[in-house]
């Protein structure tokens, strides 16, 4: 009698685990505010079809590296993984996204949400029509800055004195730099702008990003391969030497800033301006982690001097893990997950949706105060490389870059002729047919 | 007695005789050799044959045998020599400041000195936090716009964590501090081992304070300091989680931080494997110096 009892009680758990099993799905993220909205979101879905699905969060700095242990391990603790763009190369080459071309293809994805975010969250290689992801959070670069300072009615009269103009949201990246400077006052403890330069991960390669794209620099031919002629053009040095000009106006030591240490100086109220990816201002407007939080404004990464007008992408796309026991529960989420009504409340939610249609409503726009700067940057994103080998050319960017605008070895012009050379190299040694 | 354990059942007899060499073994020995063998040798030797190859864990290309590519490549790359010579240095800053800090507060708790326990507690703190808390706790110690140690020092804004010239000793400092108490612990039990008997000798003999340190003291407490700069020198090389969290200077990068970036950012699995076994090379070659010195040094 105990016996049966002991082997139905095994029995009932099996069945039991067999059936939580097929009903449960995990998304692997970063460990920041929108994976908790996304966990928030997700809730709704468990209450419509009773799979439980649940984000799993790591820090930043170890994101990629759990991201692709997993990969390489064919493990399939996660079902979907929140990746970022630069992955998508590595990620398909590699066999670890399962394409969804067909899914893109079947929910007209490349109409309905905005076409950067497609472009380089989703597809790979680029211009192939073939996609690998949904785009979930869209980001990118904007700017943060003092309302207070900038309407002061002093702070203008002194400006216009010095600069013939008045002092506002600048218009190009040139007038930012001259605000920057303006501000720039040390010994009152207060500084012109606060903008990446972390030399590990992508900071500072983003920061430098904008201002190579707006003055109509490159990074290269994404399709050619072409690095010469591009990296180091005039327009991309001249962006570079503006980065570092720029640099000089920072708080002291500002040589190892990301996302956290900018907003840290914008609650401090150390800075006039601050560089940052969109997803990171909610906290800039809560007074509990930002004194400054009334007189905080944004805007949109500005042209450069000849009017282009580009900045870089962050964000992140939804792709299915190839090795997942759950794919097909995990398409019916995907399903769910791209229908206007799940965008939209996506968008409530503080998700910063791709939905083409979403971004353009009155109502998203005028929701928040950096809302209307963050559709007008997602019409004009760049982003970086997305080929396998990206980590090497980014580490080598890094490197490159942090020598000259934090160290200050060199000219722009000769850190960019010598990065030219190693992105050659590198592409070369890879198996591409790079110049 | 021995009539009474032959009264016992034979597990009871087993027990009171105290385990065989033979149970011993099987409970303590073969576990810990498979283990062993399970985590540390098979993954060594798995790691020796990857770092003759172009593998690379993120792809799922086919592997090449590239010969000894993988060593000669990394051996010729400027920015591993870079890093190599900033280990090397960060070595020797790091182990010469624990060595003298340590060293220099055993002899000050091997006198008569009031709460002394309590004293070598709290001085035994840091080496017990966590690296990472305790490169987060410095990285605010040496901020340039709000850490205490310009405030106090008076030095203004001195960027300590992103100067190029100052981020690596900004690192070593920060390890002194953690790691000297571990060299003072092992010194104080030098200095107590020293017999009473020889300082006596001394003092009858009117031997000076100096005469007596370096001709009593110091060679007498030499083989366990050497084993304590052994210590120290291995894991200073192997130093990665205080430098990567306090700067991100690529002049103050270590090579444990070069290696990381290839292995788990990179995924360029055989060079860093390569990367790896050269490191390995340089640390057994470097304690071996020391272990002569140390036979050396018990002979005397």
């Amino acid at each position: 009698m105990r016996m049966k009892g002991i082997l139905a009680a095994t029995g009932l758990i099996l069945l039991s685990s067999t059936a939580t099993y097929a009903t449960e799905l995990t998304i692997l993220w970063a460990e920041w505010d929108p994976a908790n909205y996304l966990q928030e979101l997700v809730n709704d879905y468990q209450k419509e079809t009773g799979v439980t699905v649940k984000v799993d969060t790591v820090p930043w700095p170890d994101f990629q590296t759990k991201a692709f242990t997993e990969f390489n391990s064919q493990g399939s603790a996660y079902d979907l993984v929140v990746g970022d763009s630069q992955w998508l190369g590595a990620a398909s080459t590699g066999g670890h996204y399962v394409e969804l071309t067909d899914f893109v293809k079947a929910h007209n994805l490349t109409e309905t949400m905005a076409p950067a975010t497609m472009k380089y969250y989703s597809e790979y290689p680029g211009g192939s029509g073939h996609y690998w992801s949904v785009p979930l959070e869209g980001d990118a670069v904007g700017w943060a800055y003092r309302k207070d300072w900038f309407e002061d009615p002093t702070e203008m009269a002194n400006f216009k004195a010095k600069y013939g103009r008045d002092l506002a949201v600048p218009k190009t990246l040139k007038e930012l730099v001259d605000i920057a400077e303006f501000f720039n006052r040390p010994d009152e403890n207060r500084y012109g702008a606060a903008i990446y330069s972390q030399s590990s991960g992508d900071a500072l390669m983003m920061g430098v990003e904008n201002f190579i794209f707006a003055y109509g620099g490159s990074l290269g031919d994404f399709a050619t391969y072409k690095v010469s002629g591009l990296l180091n053009s005039p327009a991309s040095v001249e962006g570079l030497e503006d980065y570092k000009k720029l640099f000089g106006f920072g708080p002291p030591g500002w040589g190892n800033a990301f996302f956290a240490e900018v907003n840290t100086a914008i609650a401090q109220g150390q800075v006039a301006m601050g560089m940052n990816f969109f997803a990171f201002f909610p906290s800039l407007l809560n007074e509990a982690t930002n004194p400054q939080a009334k007189n905080m404004g944004f805007f949109a990464n500005p042209p450069g001097p000849r009017g282009d007008d580009f900045a870089a992408l962050g964000g992140q796309g939804i792709s299915l893990v190839s090795y997942s026991q759950n794919k097909d529960e995990a398409m019916k989420f995907l399903d769910w997950l791209v229908k206007d009504e799940t965008q939209k409340k996506w968008a409530q939610l503080g998700g910063y949706t791709a939905a083409a249609a979403i971004l353009k409503s009155d109502e998203f726009q005028n929701a928040t105060p950096y809302n209307k700067a963050f559709y007008e940057t997602m019409f004009k994103v760049r982003d970086f490389w997305a080929l396998p080998e990206y980590a090497e050319l980014l580490d080598e960017g890094q490197q490159g870059l942090y020598d000259y605008v934090v160290n200050g070895n060199g000219t722009a012009k000769e850190t960019l002729d010598k990065l030219t050379t190693t992105w050659v190299d590198s592409l070369k040694t890879a198996g591409y047919a790079a110049e | 007695m021995t009539n009474l354990i032959a009264t016992l059942d034979p597990a009871s007899r087993a027990a009171s005789r105290g385990w065989s060499d033979t149970t011993i073994r099987n409970v303590f020995v073969i576990p810990t050799v498979l283990f062993l063998i399970v985590f540390n040798v098979f993954p060594l030797l798995y790691s020796l044959g990857f770092s003759f190859t172009d593998f690379r864990a993120s792809s799922k290309a086919p592997i090449h045998f590239v010969g000894f590519k993988n060593y000669i490549d990394t051996l010729a790359d400027p920015v591993i020599w870079r890093t190599f010579s900033t280990t090397l240095w960060y070595v020797i800053v790091s182990v010469a400041g624990q060595f003298v800090v340590g060293f220099g507060l055993a002899l000050l708790l091997n006198r008569p000195l009031p709460f002394k326990g309590l004293l070598t507690t709290l001085l035994m703190l840091p080496m017990m936090l966590s690296p990472v808390v305790v490169g987060l706790f410095w990285k605010l110690i040496y901020d340039p716009s709000w850490g205490i140690l310009n405030y106090a020092l008076g030095l203004g804004k001195m960027a300590w964590l992103t100067d190029a010239k100052l981020a690596l000793y900004a690192v070593a400092i920060t390890d002194i501090w953690m790691w000297s108490p571990f060299v003072m612990l092992l010194s104080l039990a030098g200095l107590s081992a020293v017999p009473k008997h020889l300082y006596e000798a001394a003092s009858i003999d009117r031997a000076g304070k100096f005469y007596t340190f370096f001709r009593i003291t110091l060679p007498l407490v030499a083989p366990i300091l050497l084993i304590a700069v052994i210590f120290r020198t291995m894991e200073a090389f192997k130093t990665f989680d205080i430098a990567f969290v306090m700067t991100g200077q690529p002049a103050a990068e270590l090579i444990s931080s070069r290696l990381y970036k290839m292995a788990f950012q990179q995924w360029q699995t055989g060079p860093s494997s390569a990367l790896a076994y050269i490191i390995l090379i340089m640390v057994l070659c470097i304690t071996n110096i020391y272990v002569k010195y140390l036979n050396k040094a018990k002979e005397r």
